[in-house]
């Protein structure tokens, strides 16, 4: 029999700390959709989308209320669809239009993998579709894109860099009534993994099979109420400990709901993503956890090496308790979604700077950043190609999420609404980048890659 | 099947017979339950078979939670495998 503490334990965590599953995400292969002709490809699409996935939401929805875990999310992840466009040919927005017709048929919250591969060099179709995401994630609500120009193993592609810098801003100038959601829609990654379950940055990768059952938890307020408990002079070690056995619970509840899912879809379970993944509510906070090992506020000194344990800790507790673990893996830190991160940039505490050191020991990148308007292209080029390097160098995700608020100034602010929150805009280094982003070509592959 | 269904609150007389009852009106049958009072809450967990529940376990948690809204306590009922991959190895 199980023991009335832990019962209430779990009922704590679900009732008082945010503790939720963020979303189960149904991986589709549309590599068997692809036809030289642009109609017939996206009515291919449409069919198997919307044939595989119309229980999902309806399954999940049945889950959450038979065993009384929230979960938040839905979604679906497909094929980049670059690779159906080499193919086809024609206007790429016929498949953005199509995806959302299909998120709109089945019920989802996103629908990922409007996206393009490009670490090494741009094949057919993709340059096309890079043009077209602005435009696609203007006409659009629920599909999601990204771009991977960079990999340990490949170097990072400058051309796609450089191109990057100037869709991120338009994506942004032409949602710019709709406080520029287009650019909080598209991600460009270095190292992207192709099993990631989180949005914006989800894709099917064409090494996973034809359809699968991706799950990615969460719990920041879990973490943090237990680190709260904790006597101030604990050492590290030991609240690195606490971290690992409250993640491996966490995960442990992923697990079930990813297993419950596949069953009852006929679907086969992938992953378990054991993302620390913070909501703009209260108590759902990275940044707090960060605090309440001791740190004034997030983004003082102390913050990167407290980021780096929490990082490691989550993972080390979860990856016992799940079968496979993959996606991103760690701690997320994106700003406009974390009530504690939107707190420290207010008040001046964090800054870009300590952001982008923190890329290197978080799971993904800067993320969820809102700049002023008026950054150049070119300086957006040159944070993208900086994170890359420090995903390349450190055989690591990491990834470029931000903003530009059209027509605001630093001081000003941004609201998304619902998960994805409300941040102020943040000062940026507007030294010029100008002549080293134009270069274009590409920085070759560091030693790392020659692991033969 | 089972189910666990927890109920906290203000200690009060009857919360169990009212629960029990409950129970037995769309055919659970209680197969363990702890209690305790932690001050004066009253914490108690019961196990319940529900294979043969007159409704689906999802409006089964829905009408428990109203029940316990009407007496001032809060109710949850959850699958079992909830608390069994969270706690046990």
């Amino acid at each position: 029999m199980l023991s009335i503490h832990e019962v209430l334990e779990t009922i704590k965590m679900i009732d008082e700390e945010c503790l939720d599953v963020r979303t189960i995400t149904m991986g589709i292969s549309l590599l068997d959709c692809a036809d030289a002709d642009i109609g017939k490809s996206c009515e291919k699409i449409y069919d198997k989308i919307t044939r595989l996935a119309k229980d999902l939401v309806s399954c999940g929805e049945q889950i959450e209320k038979e065993y009384g875990i929230p979960i938040i999310n839905k979604r679906i992840s497909v094929t980049p669809i670059a690779m159906l466009l080499a193919v086809s040919g024609g206007d790429p927005i016929l498949y953005a239009q199509t995806l959302e017709r299909c998120a709109r048929e089945v019920g989802v919250n996103f629908i990922g993998g409007y996206s393009a591969l490009v670490q090494k060099g741009f094949s057919a179709g993709d340059k096309e579709l890079m043009l077209s995401i602005p435009e696609a994630l203007e006409k659009t609500d629920h599909v999601c894109a990204s771009v991977n120009v960079g990999s340990t193993k490949a170097g990072i592609n400058m051309d796609a860099v450089k191109l990057m810098g100037e869709i991120v801003k338009e994506s942004a100038q032409r949602t710019k009534d709709r406080d520029c959601i287009g650019a909080a829609k598209l991600v460009v990654f270095c190292n992207a993994p192709e099993d990631n379950p989180f949005m914006a940055g989800a894709f099917h990768g064409v090494g996973e099979a034809d359809c699968v059952i991706n799950v990615g938890v969460s719990g920041p307020g879990v973490v943090r109420a237990v680190l709260a408990k904790a006597d101030k002079d604990l050492p590290m070690n030991e609240i690195a400990d606490l971290i690992k056995r409250t993640a491996f619970k966490i995960t442990r509840m992923g697990q079930l709901v990813g297993s419950l899912a596949s069953k009852r879809l006929g679907v086969p379970f992938g992953i378990v993503d054991l993302s620390l993944a913070p909501t703009p509510e209260v108590g759902d906070s990275v940044a707090h956890i960060l605090e309440e090992m001791g740190l004034e506020n997030c983004g003082g000194y102390g913050t990167t090496a407290c980021l780096a344990m929490l990082n490691d800790a989550v993972k080390k507790g979860g990856v016992m308790a799940s079968s496979s673990v993959g996606g991103l893996s760690g701690a997320f830190i994106p700003v406009s979604e974390d009530a504690g991160m939107i707190a420290a940039a207010k008040g001046g505490h964090l800054c870009l700077e300590k952001l982008e050191a923190m890329t290197a020991v978080c799971s993904v990148g800067l993320d969820m950043i809102v700049i002023p308007g008026d950054t150049s292209s070119e300086i957006i080029s040159g944070m993208i190609a900086d994170e890359a390097a420090i995903g390349m160098v450190n055989s690591k995700t990491t990834a470029v999420r931000v903003i530009p608020a059209i027509g605001k100034q630093v001081g000003d602010e941004l609201s998304f609404g619902g998960l994805l929150g409300s941040g102020p805009v943040m000062r940026v280094n507007t030294s010029s980048c100008k002549v080293m982003v134009d270069r274009g070509g590409r920085i070759p592959a560091p030693l790392q890659s020659l692991k033969n | 099947m089972k189910a666990v269904v927890s109920v906290i609150g203000k200690d009060m007389t009857g919360i169990l017979a009212r629960v029990s009852q409950e129970c037995a009106q769309q055919n659970a049958n209680v197969l363990e339950v702890s209690q305790t009072l932690l001050q004066d809450m009253f914490a108690m967990i019961m196990l319940i078979d529900i294979e043969h529940l007159h409704m689906p376990l999802s409006d089964f948690a829905a009408h428990m939670e109203r029940v316990g809204k009407d007496s001032g306590l809060v109710i949850h009922v959850m699958h079992e495998d909830i608390f069994h991959a969270m706690h046990k190895i």
